[in-house]
């Protein structure tokens, strides 16, 4: 490799551009200029730059911030959005924050605006557990059944969204199966015993006089009610149907008695406001209505 | 200007000048603002440490990869505070070495996360995310049901507390019994987790099964305290929400 010694601006007879000035065994390199477009894009993008830190908040001084000729703030616009979101919303909205039931259903055309909504809130926060269409699935009640633990009321299922079962807020629902195996409340001939008389009274062949049913009235009627019925307002689930939570088969319900259960439905006070809590009451309630006919 | 740059680009010691002083204002701009990071980020009263238990389980969710999917940042805009609530400050992640905000989000994001869904959910969802949502395409993790190993736990709280997050001498030395004791509400050291880290650490047996410490404790553990450490966020937004 050789260098020209002293470079004097050397013009390709072909392009007609200067070469670098290098001649690598003869060959040179073209020194083509940059192009046009690019010098102008950097000049304009570092324009815009100085413009933008005039008017927006670019430099940080320590503790504070230069702010902005624009006075722009981007926690502020987003609360803005959200505000404007919220005024949209409002006409349809507003009516559920007072929770008169009765009124709200009983009012069509809102009912026909906001159950779309009802629908999309449903899917956001509900359906991660009770399922896109509220059919629940192993350990999460099946809302649209017409079966329900504390009541199926839209008053009844709006307390429960706000506080939840077994829940972190303060007034929480609670309701709990004790684990009769692990904690030693019964031996187990006696949790077979029983759990064979609660599979007899879901299928309606309760045999009143078999041990089982003996151990049930001692040990399970107090928070399922005389026969399994259910019904007393403290989340013991009916066992003389066919609906389940953790299953009905003979294992299910043999690892129910055994380990107890304390399903956990969340609090939604803090997260969602009382008009939504409201609307998605009515929501499930109708959902419960819609099938609670063809099933019990 | 052009010629300037023709001549420079020939002199190499005055190129290799010019180089570092146009990468240091890259730096400085970079670097600058963190020397008075400890001013313009102030931290929360109410701001808890992580317990070691969650810690551990953020340990999980960085080795499962699971920031490449799910952000933790709900960012400052109409419609995410509309679905996730009060947008993310930087003093929530104060404490987190290294953040995971992330910047891409095939799930959703998982900030305000705790407290949303079940234990049981959780769980449930992830040995088979297809379980419960049927929809998902999430991966599925059963092997988190591997027992947890809590043998590290003290040095990882040593070496944030290097880094300025305040754990105390008691905290280090006791993390493997408090990463227990978290997941065994009935056990002596319960009320010593609930001592060091406040009232509002959650304690429980996690994965429903308090006889064992596993995977799923720590990373259940910690889902549930996302967005739970600082009521800040709820606070300054619905400030502005009341203006």
């Amino acid at each position: 490799m050789s260098r020209s010694s002293e470079h004097e601006a050397e013009i390709d007879p072909v392009t007609g551009y200067e070469t670098t000035g290098h001649d690598w065994n003869g060959i040179r390199e073209l020194n083509t200029p940059f192009p046009r477009i690019v010098i102008w894009a950097l000049a304009l993008a570092f324009s815009y730059s100085v413009i933008a830190w005039v008017l927006l908040p670019a430099w940080p001084l320590g503790r504070d911030y230069t702010r902005g000729l624009l006075g722009l703030d981007q926690g502020e616009m987003a609360v803005e959005g959200y505000k404007r979101l919220a005024a949209v919303r409002a006409d349809w909205l507003e009516p559920f924050a007072d929770g008169d039931f009765a009124a709200l259903s009983g009012d069509g055309s809102l009912m026909a605006r906001a159950m779309p909504a009802a629908a999309r809130l449903f899917a956001d926060n509900c359906a991660a557990c009770h399922g896109a269409a509220g059919k629940g699935g192993p350990g999460f009640p099946d809302l649209s059944d017409g079966a329900w633990l504390w009541g199926g009321t839209p008053e009844i299922i709006a307390e429960t969204l706000r506080f939840g079962i077994n829940s972190t807020h303060p007034d929480t629902r609670i309701s709990q199966m004790p684990a009769f195996g692990r904690d030693g409340m019964l031996p187990p001939e006696d949790i077979t015993a029983v759990a064979d008389h609660v599979l007899a009274l879901s299928a309606g062949k309760a045999d009143a006089d078999s041990p089982g049913a003996t151990i049930f009235a001692d040990n399970c009627a107090a928070c399922h009610g005389e026969g399994g019925t259910g019904g007393l307002g403290i989340g013991a689930p009916v066992l003389a149907d066919d609906r389940w939570i953790y299953g009905g088969s003979r294992d299910a319900i043999l690892t129910t008695l055994k380990r107890g259960r304390q399903g956990v439905m969340p609090a939604w006070e803090d997260r969602l406001s009382a008009a939504e809590i409201n609307l998605l009451a009515l929501y499930v309630a109708r959902l419960g209505e819609r099938d609670a006919g063809a099933g019990q | 200007m052009l010629r300037l740059h023709y001549n420079l680009e020939k002199l190499s010691m005055g190129l290799v000048a010019a180089i570092i002083v146009a990468a240091s204002i890259g730096g400085i701009v970079e670097i600058a603002p963190l020397f008075t990071i400890d001013k313009t980020v102030t931290i929360p009263d109410d701001m808890r440490q992580h317990t070691p238990l969650e810690l551990a389980g953020r340990e999980i969710f960085l080795r499962e990869g699971c920031y490449a999917c799910h952000s933790q940042m709900v960012r400052h805009l109409a419609d995410e505070i509309d679905r996730y609530g009060p947008y993310s400050l930087a003093e929530e992640s104060a404490y987190d070495h290294p953040m995971l905000w992330g910047s891409k989000r095939t799930g959703p994001d998982i900030a305000r996360l705790g407290g949303k869904y079940s234990d049981d959910w959780h769980v449930a969802h992830l040995i088979d995310p297809r379980a419960v949502v049927p929809a998902s395409i999430m991966p599925a993790y059963p092997w988190l049901t591997a027992p947890l190993d809590i043998e590290t736990l003290s040095t990882q709280l040593a070496t944030l507390a290097r880094l300025g997050v305040p754990y105390t001498e008691a905290m280090i030395a006791g993390a493997a019994h408090d990463a227990l004791a978290q997941s065994r509400p009935d056990s002596d050291g319960a009320a010593d987790v609930a001592a060091r880290y406040g009232e509002g650490v959650a304690i429980r047996a996690f994965d429903g099964d308090p006889a064992r410490l596993t995977e799923m404790d720590a990373l259940v553990a910690y889902l549930q305290s996302l967005g739970t450490l600082t009521a800040a966020a709820r606070e300054t937004v619905g400030q502005e929400m009341a203006k």
